[in-house]
């Protein structure tokens, strides 16, 4: 026996404590983002690098991949916290958040640059156009949870609708114009405020954050939203309306993609209504698988989903930074997203745990030999 | 085997851990005959038809069947479709976007080519011939559950069966359907099939049915001919009582006492959409009462109507003499009643979270959404539950789907019991559980009714209802057939009434 070799007893105890890590939700998300973290720093250390650099108006500003990760993953950590509600309560998810989102900024445009496609000048406040797109994404959000807590719709079929017709919606609410905003104002929230290094978009989602803390903290829709995506009978037996709490779901999710579409449009302060955030909803199903909730309800994490996006976010930057083209980049993505949920998998992990403990029992009836 | 048996099974026993749920159990069918297998829950009847159809490795035992030498072995339901065996079961499995032609020959048709002209036309010769009101070619969702029903029946017919077993097929059909099923049932007789019915109807099993066979417990109490057996007779032989059994232990200073108390709900007319008449029931303060009456009499769905679970359709209700409307379980909670479910795992607890969520549920939404109960009070909540009705739990946060049966349902009482009801309807709280919780819970129920507080009783077991009711509600079929009470209270004058009919 090597000298420093574990002792049994010491084994079973890292043993269960390797199984109680494994079996944390936080664990998925967590080991996939320290995978990540190693990859870099075993490829490119120069990855984690933190600089000072002048942007484009003359700002000195934090410059570096990790602050791309955090302010790039802005938009979908804010989308995670909705969808996470939503899969939690009707057990199924909201494939129209990029459109809808499209919808938001389209409307943000429309307030600020008025009639015409080229503004000089904001003509409104932005928090006026920011409202309204809160207004509006809402709707479209109760549209869906309509669809889905009374009509009783699969969430993918009903969010199918806005999904296909969404951009066309943006599109209209500016009669297909460019719309161009010169005025700086907007940009302040989707790059930086003059004289503060760290991007706008990091604090948006920084406040959701703590707004859904407080949320779930001060009232009951995760415990409601629990209940009802694990037995919507027996919530109902204990004076639940389990439709209107799934309806609110989709309410709470549009308000999340009316504040992802206004970081989003801040960024560059036009829209192109085809490309704007595309596919970003099927980013958004995976942080909050890659968060370990069940897609089909019930139980959820928050910090995990949320901690989902970023990893995801993190992927994309690691992808970009090794130079892959932009038209291949999903299928690099899709490659290591199909490792990560197979991995996640109930079913596996029970083969898997079955599988370890098969050769433990093996390597220990040897020791014995 | 004995003459004109088409199939019996010889001394099958099946257990499972810690149940006996079959033990030593013959049962005989023979050609030509209508076979009612009667039983309360969890006598054992589905288990003997799991047995039978393959879905069960029995554990001992034999099967035979008629033309084969030797007992056969059935070990998958594809072995009991090679034997002419055929299942109808209660729920439509059929897929009801397909026509009827296809589900009736739908994973039979040999090769991978199908002929549909053929298919067709066999299926409407089949129609036909057992005059079943169905085109060949129409989708099966288009026609009411009893079509449905017999459709399947004549797919079973098709494959060559001698034994067709019917498991409950008319609990959701209504009266003209059940007469046109009949009408097939015995078309089939006259054709020689040997055919088992289970049902829960007992004017069903007489207007039907040849034969009878028992079972109780998972043993079996015996078999009759029909016109042996009068409905008394069947019932008591369900329930394992003797109709001279008068041994009715009652506590009538309770009684009088409950009888003095004010009444704390009445209903008047009160009917559901869940096919319950129109019943009044009314109850006092202190008062303990019950429903009883077989599986499937409406007990279950008069309750539900009381607490708004179910879509109500009329009548009028007060409770504490003023007129309260409730149309949902939230309205009746707001006025202090409680409703622990029948069905546990579908309807009482909420599978993945805690047990310390599961006590909290309904007083956090009672209390509505803007005052959430701090994770500190929801654990004392919990942890004195937990000590006072001794819920065996590793801790409160434990999720409730890993406790055991008796243990959930305690959650679930815990549940209630944090809500400070004036009125609690329990439905079969005691079903599945051990015998020393089934008496911690009747005690409870007793000690509730001494501190002032209503209870409603439902249980299938008539000793434990004696036990705890001063009142009876009697339900036949989905009415209210009589009311109980005082020296009314013993098990023959109970049966009686639940029996009904010529006796």
């Amino acid at each position: 026996m090597p000298k420093n070799a574990l002792k049994p007893r010491e084994k079973k105890a890292f043993a269960s404590r390797l199984s109680w890590l494994v079996h944390q939700q936080l664990f998925i998300p967590l080991a996939a983002l320290a995978l990540l973290i190693l990859f870099n720093l075993i490829g490119d250390s120069s990855f984690f690098s933190i600089y000072i650099r002048t942007n484009n108006s003359g700002n000195k500003v934090l410059g570096g991949n990790l602050i791309s990760v955090i302010n790039d993953g802005s938009e979908l950590a804010i989308l995670a916290i909705g969808m996470t509600l939503v899969t939690a309560a009707s057990g199924g998810q909201d494939i129209s958040v990029g459109a809808n989102m499209a919808i938001a900024g389209s409307v943000i445009m429309r307030i600020l640059c008025g009639s015409a496609s080229v503004a000089n000048q904001a003509q409104a406040p932005v928090i006026v156009a920011f409202l309204a797109a809160c207004g509006v994404c809402m709707l479209f959000g109760a549209f869906n949870g309509i669809l889905v807590a009374y009509l009783k719709l699969q969430p993918m079929v009903a969010t199918l609708i806005l999904f296909t017709a969404g951009r066309s919606i943006a599109s209209w609410i500016n009669h297909a114009q460019p719309m161009n905003l010169k005025d700086p104002v907007l940009s302040y929230f989707g790059t930086y405020i003059p004289g503060i290094p760290i991007p706008t978009p990091v604090f948006i989602a920084i406040a959701c954050m703590i707004v859904a803390a407080l949320v779930l903290k001060f009232t009951t829709i995760g415990l409601y939203a629990q209940s009802v995506g694990i037995n919507a009978s027996s919530s109902r037996l204990n004076g639940l309306n389990p439709a209107l709490i799934k309806f609110l779901t989709y309410v709470i999710l549009g308000l999340c993609v009316a504040v992802a579409g206004f970081v989003k449009v801040s960024r560059v302060s036009t829209i192109n209504y085809s490309n704007f955030a595309i596919d970003i909803e099927m980013d958004a199903i995976l942080a909050v698988a890659l968060g370990g909730n069940a897609l089909s309800g019930g139980k959820f994490s928050m910090p995990a989903s949320i901690l989902g996006a970023y990893t995801i976010q993190f992927l994309t930057t690691t992808l970009y930074k090794y130079k892959v083209p932009s038209t291949a980049l999903p299928a690099y993505k899709a490659a290591v997203v199909v490792i990560l949920v197979v991995l996640s998998a109930p079913t596996f992990q029970a083969k898997a745990t079955k599988a370890w403990k098969k050769l433990t029992a093996k390597s220990g009836a040897k020791e014995a030999v | 085997m004995q003459e004109g048996a088409v199939l019996e099974m010889r001394g099958i026993s099946k257990f499972f851990p810690g149940v006996k749920a079959l033990q030593n159990v013959d049962f005989t069918l023979r050609s030509g005959e209508i076979h009612a297998l009667m039983g309360e829950n969890g006598a054992g009847k589905s288990t003997l038809i799991k047995v039978l159809t393959g879905v069960y490795e029995k554990d001992a035992g034999d099967i035979y069947i008629a033309g084969q030498n030797g007992a056969v072995s059935i070990r998958r339901p594809q072995d009991a479709q090679k034997w002419g065996i055929s299942t109808v079961y209660q729920e439509i499995t059929l897929c009801p976007n397909l026509t009827v032609a296809e589900n009736m020959y739908i994973a039979r048709t040999p090769g991978s080519f199908t002929s549909w002209k053929k298919m067709n036309a066999g299926a409407k010769r089949l129609l036909e011939e057992l005059g079943i009101p169905a085109e060949p070619g129409r989708q099966l969702g288009d026609y009411s559950i009893a079509v449905q029903q017999m459709v399947a029946i004549a797919r079973a017919v098709d494959m060559d069966c001698k034994v067709l077993i019917l498991d409950e097929p008319t609990s959701s059909l209504d009266e003209q359907e059940v007469a046109k099923l009949f009408r097939l049932m015995r078309d089939l007789r006259a054709k020689g099939v040997g055919i088992l019915f289970v049902t829960h109807f007992l004017d069903q099993v007489y207007e039907v049915c040849d034969r009878i066979t028992v079972l109780r417990d998972g043993q079996l109490v015996g078999e009759y001919a029909i016109e042996n057996l009068p409905r008394v007779q069947l019932v008591s032989k369900m329930l394992g009582k003797e109709l001279d059994d008068m041994a009715a232990i009652k506590d009538d200073s309770a009684a009088d006492q409950a009888a003095s108390g004010a009444p704390v709900l009445e209903a008047q007319g009160l009917s559901s959409s869940d096919a319950v008449y129109p019943f009044d029931f009314s109850i006092r303060q202190g008062e303990v009462n019950g429903f009883t009456g077989l599986l499937g009499s409406g007990r279950s769905e008069c309750v539900r109507a009381i607490f708004g679970a179910d879509h109500v359709t009329g009548g009028h209700v007060r409770v504490n003499g003023k007129a309260a409307k409730i149309r949902k379980p939230l309205d009746a909670m707001k006025h202090g009643i409680g409703y622990l479910p029948e069905d546990r795992k579908r309807d009482g607890i909420v599978g993945d979270l805690s047990v310390r969520e599961n006590i909290i549920l309904a007083l956090q939404v009672l209390q509505g959404p803007f005052k959430p109960i701090s994770r500190a009070q929801a654990e004392k909540y919990a942890d004195e539950y937990i000590r006072l009705l001794e819920i065996k739990t590793a801790s409160s946060a434990t999720p409730i789907n890993q406790l055991s049966g008796g243990n959930q349902q305690k959650v679930i009482l815990a549940r209630w019991l944090l809500t400070n009801p004036q009125y609690l309807i329990l439905d079969e709280p005691t079903r599945g559980i051990d015998i020393g919780t089934k008496t911690e819970i009747q005690k409870l129920v007793l000690k509730l009714a001494a501190q002032g507080k209503s209870c409603t009783f439902i249980s299938s077991e008539i000793d434990e209802m004696l036990r705890t009711c001063s009142r009876l509600v009697v339900m036949r079929d989905r009415h209210v057939v009589g009311e109980l009470t005082g020296d009314d209270l013993n098990q023959t004058k109970i049966m009686e009434t639940i029996a009904g009919g010529e006796h």
